[in-house]
């Protein structure tokens, strides 16, 4: 049998809607039977704090919910600076997909440029303006979804069932949220898979 | 059935729901706070007629499942560990009196301190009291063991700890669910003195409870919470308990851990399987989240009696959250990490929100304090504390809940005048008044702030109990009506607000500043539902 696993580090500042990809990404993996664990930040971090969090995906039981170091496939982050912050959990052949919008919160933010530079170095990348993107596309709340969609050219998830973990998700707010959630999402893939063949 | 996906927190709350749950009482604090969220936004437990309510502090909380147990029904309080300390007069008692209907205290940990002023262990508290206590390792162990813990409860007539730490609480994974059985039907104990603990009753009870020992441990060693797995390499036993149990796991990916493995889910430790695996093995190694509780316990105070390895001899850290890594490097691999953070990556503190009442009445404070200088100014547990950090740095304290008010007494006491406290409205009513109280009958030169955004903001806005009504609390405790101030903390108020404030820190008695705005997340929420209901009007 051949083992399915994604470990993924989703990071980014409180607020910035993480949890809303790790739901979709959980809701699609259960729905193709795999096992899920996913560790979240609540509390006092949530309040304009970096926050990360564990989802492992696994066609095997997951034992721990904390993501070793160094064994990563991957890092999903809404802000670029957030994205380094994880590093150290990266593995070597890992993937980084980053939002390159920054979120200035702090007075001592590094240039933006290095930071950019520093992800850029990586071997492994997708950088993507997805608030530009989602404007774009009319709903700037959906930059998470872009991100999220970027993503899915290392995810081990056919891309229908993350559409369909969308409209299972986001069915009770209604078909508009639904769609422009769906449209985020495709055009954060087809950003990230131009990226891919230019590169 | 398909699994629902859950935190370990709302296993636990499922779990108490299909387990014939009557009430559940609680006071937020992080990681505990979802288990009595998803109770009180649950259909099915309002369609059951389960009461789940935020109480004034922890203590009344557990004081209220005694009673509902004491009526024959099951009950559950929920606390983060520092809770257990509010609760701890309650909890310890309620082992003497027993238990009619089945009885859980939940106390989730906080290893590492991601949202706590101190990372004590719960279990001392199981221990303490002579109770029971359930671990468990997931969130599937998490709903099976709240059925199996009423059941143990009712058993044995006495309450029973449910420990969980954070990275448990915050962590989501596939539940089954069992078959859901009734709640009990009301009754009274059998006996009507059993909860009257005058010396006479105690004495007997607490007999009862020392002799009750040999068959808990007994339970421990059967449930099958406790799992004792050979090995063939005698070199390393290891013991493993909740959490830890799955860094272990993580490492032996294909499961062929070479040592015998004694897997802790329940306490009293199961004497049986702890002497069986020291005395087939060189070594122990002890693998828990939170203080070296089994590991203490076994070394004794000399420790010179058995070879053991943890986090008292450096194995491990003695601070601070396991992870898979650090259980690795005690297995005697190496640390693998990725590449280091660049050192462009500086930290992002968590701060006040944009437009938050608590700046406004912080930049107000500062500027009143100018005349006196730095170092007066005693707070609080909330998002207010976050004061502390710059560009505020408007306090000098955070200890526990209410804590401000009665240090800013002693400081005073002892000739700092004028000493300031300020308080959020929930922790205020959770342990501030008694302190006013004190306050006011010892007539203290002291002004108290308290911030009243009308939530319990720091766990996410849970009601706050005396919304609206803090003035009259501070009146009917005996604070002069001339000496309560209301203000509104808003930046164009300012000018206004800080003469107030600088007024009442002049006045040598108690007085007591209520700056008052809702909270910006909960103003938010609301206005959000409110455009919603208009739209599908």
């Amino acid at each position: 049998m051949i083992i399915m696993k994604n470990d993924i580090i989703l990071a980014g500042v409180g607020g910035q809607g993480i949890l809303s990809i790790a739901a979709i990404i959980g809701t699609a993996a259960v729905s193709r039977g795999l096992y899920v664990k996913q560790s979240e930040v609540h509390g006092m971090s949530q309040r304009g704090g970096d926050v990360q969090s564990h989802l492992r995906l696994s066609s095997r039981p997951i034992a721990s919910d904390l993501i070793p170091t160094g064994a990563a496939d991957m890092i999903i982050s809404v802000e670029p600076l957030e994205a380094l912050r994880y590093l150290p959990w990266l593995k070597k052949e890992g993937w980084i997909i980053t939002n390159t919008k920054p979120f200035v919160n702090i007075p001592n933010y590094p240039p933006l440029e290095e930071v950019l530079a520093t992800i850029a170095s990586k071997p492994h990348h997708v950088m993507i303006d997805a608030d530009e993107i989602a404007t774009e596309i009319g709903s700037a709340r959906s930059a998470n979804m872009v991100i999220l969609g970027a993503s899915t050219i290392c995810l081990d998830l056919p891309f229908e069932e993350l559409e369909q973990a969308i409209r299972s998700v986001f069915g009770k707010k209604g078909e508009e949220i639904v769609h422009t959630n769906l449209s985020a999402l495709r055009a954060g893939r087809d950003f990230a898979l131009q990226q891919k063949n230019q590169a | 059935m398909q699994k629902m996906i859950l935190l370990g927190d709302e296993a636990i709350a499922q779990g108490a729901i299909d387990a014939g749950l009557s009430g559940i009482y609680a006071y937020p604090g992080t990681p505990s706070t979802e288990i009595t969220e998803y109770i009180i936004a649950s259909k099915e437990a309002k369609n059951n007629g389960i009461v789940a309510n935020w109480t004034a502090n922890e203590k009344t909380a557990v004081e209220t499942a005694l009673g509902m147990s004491y009526a024959g029904k099951r009950a559950m309080a929920c606390m983060k560990h520092v809770g257990l300390n509010v609760a701890a007069d309650p909890f310890i008692n309620s082992a003497v009196t027993g238990i009619n209907g089945g009885l859980i205290v939940v106390s989730a940990d906080d290893p590492s301190m991601h949202s706590s002023q101190n990372e004590q262990d719960s279990r001392f508290y199981g221990k303490f009291a002579l109770l029971p206590i359930l671990e468990p390792s997931n969130q599937q162990e998490a709903y099976d063991m709240v059925h199996y813990g009423f059941d143990l409860s009712e058993k044995y007539q006495i309450p029973v700890l449910f420990r969980i730490t954070t990275r448990l609480a915050h962590s989501r994974s596939g539940i089954e669910r069992k078959a859901k059985r009734a709640q009990n039907e009301m009754t009274l104990p059998g006996d009507l003195k059993q909860f009257v603990l005058l010396p006479a009753i105690a004495r007997r009870r607490y007999k009862g409870l020392l002799g009750l020992q040999p068959q808990l441990e007994n339970e421990s060693e059967n449930s099958g919470w406790n799992q004792y797995t050979d090995g063939p390499d005698k070199s390393l036993g290891i013991i493993a308990a909740g959490l830890a149990y799955n860094y272990l796991l993580e490492n032996f990916p294909e499961g062929n851990i070479p040592y015998p493995v004694l897997k802790i889910g329940q306490y009293p430790l199961p004497r049986l399987w702890v002497e069986k695996i020291a005395n087939e093995c060189e070594t122990l190694l002890v693998l828990e989240e939170g203080m070296p509780v089994i590991e203490e316990m076994l070394k004794g105070y000399l420790g010179n009696c058995l070879n053991i390895k943890g986090r008292l001899d450096g194995t491990l850290p003695r601070d601070g959250e396991l992870n898979p890594n650090l259980v690795a490097v005690a297995l005697g691999g190496k640390m693998i990490r990725g590449e280091e953070v660049p050192s462009l990556v500086v930290p992002r503190p968590p701060s006040l929100c944009a437009g938050c009442p608590h700046t406004d009445s912080y930049l107000a404070l500062n500027e009143a304090m100018k005349v006196y200088g730095k170092g007066r100014v005693f707070s609080d547990i909330g998002c207010y504390t976050l004061a502390a950090l710059p560009p505020l740095e408007a306090i000098n304290s955070c200890v526990d809940m209410g804590a401000s008010i009665t240090m800013a007494k002693g400081a005073a006491d002892a000739g700092l005048v004028p000493a300031v406290a300020v308080i959020g409205d929930s922790t205020f009513t959770h342990s501030g008044i008694t302190g006013l109280l004190d306050a006011v009958i010892s007539k203290s030169p002291i002004t108290i702030l308290i911030l009243d955004n009308s939530t319990t903001g720091m766990t996410g806005g849970q009601p706050s109990a005396a919304t609206g009504r803090i003035a009259e609390i501070c009146k009917g405790i005996g604070v002069e009506e001339e000496h309560i101030r209301i203000l509104k903390p808003l930046r164009k108020n300012h000018d206004e607000n800080v003469k107030i404030i600088a007024e009442e820190l002049a006045y040598p008695g108690v007085s007591v500043v209520i700056p008052t705005r809702e909270c910006v997340q909960t103003l938010n929420r609301r206005m959000r539902e409110k455009f919603k209901n208009k739209k599908t009007e």
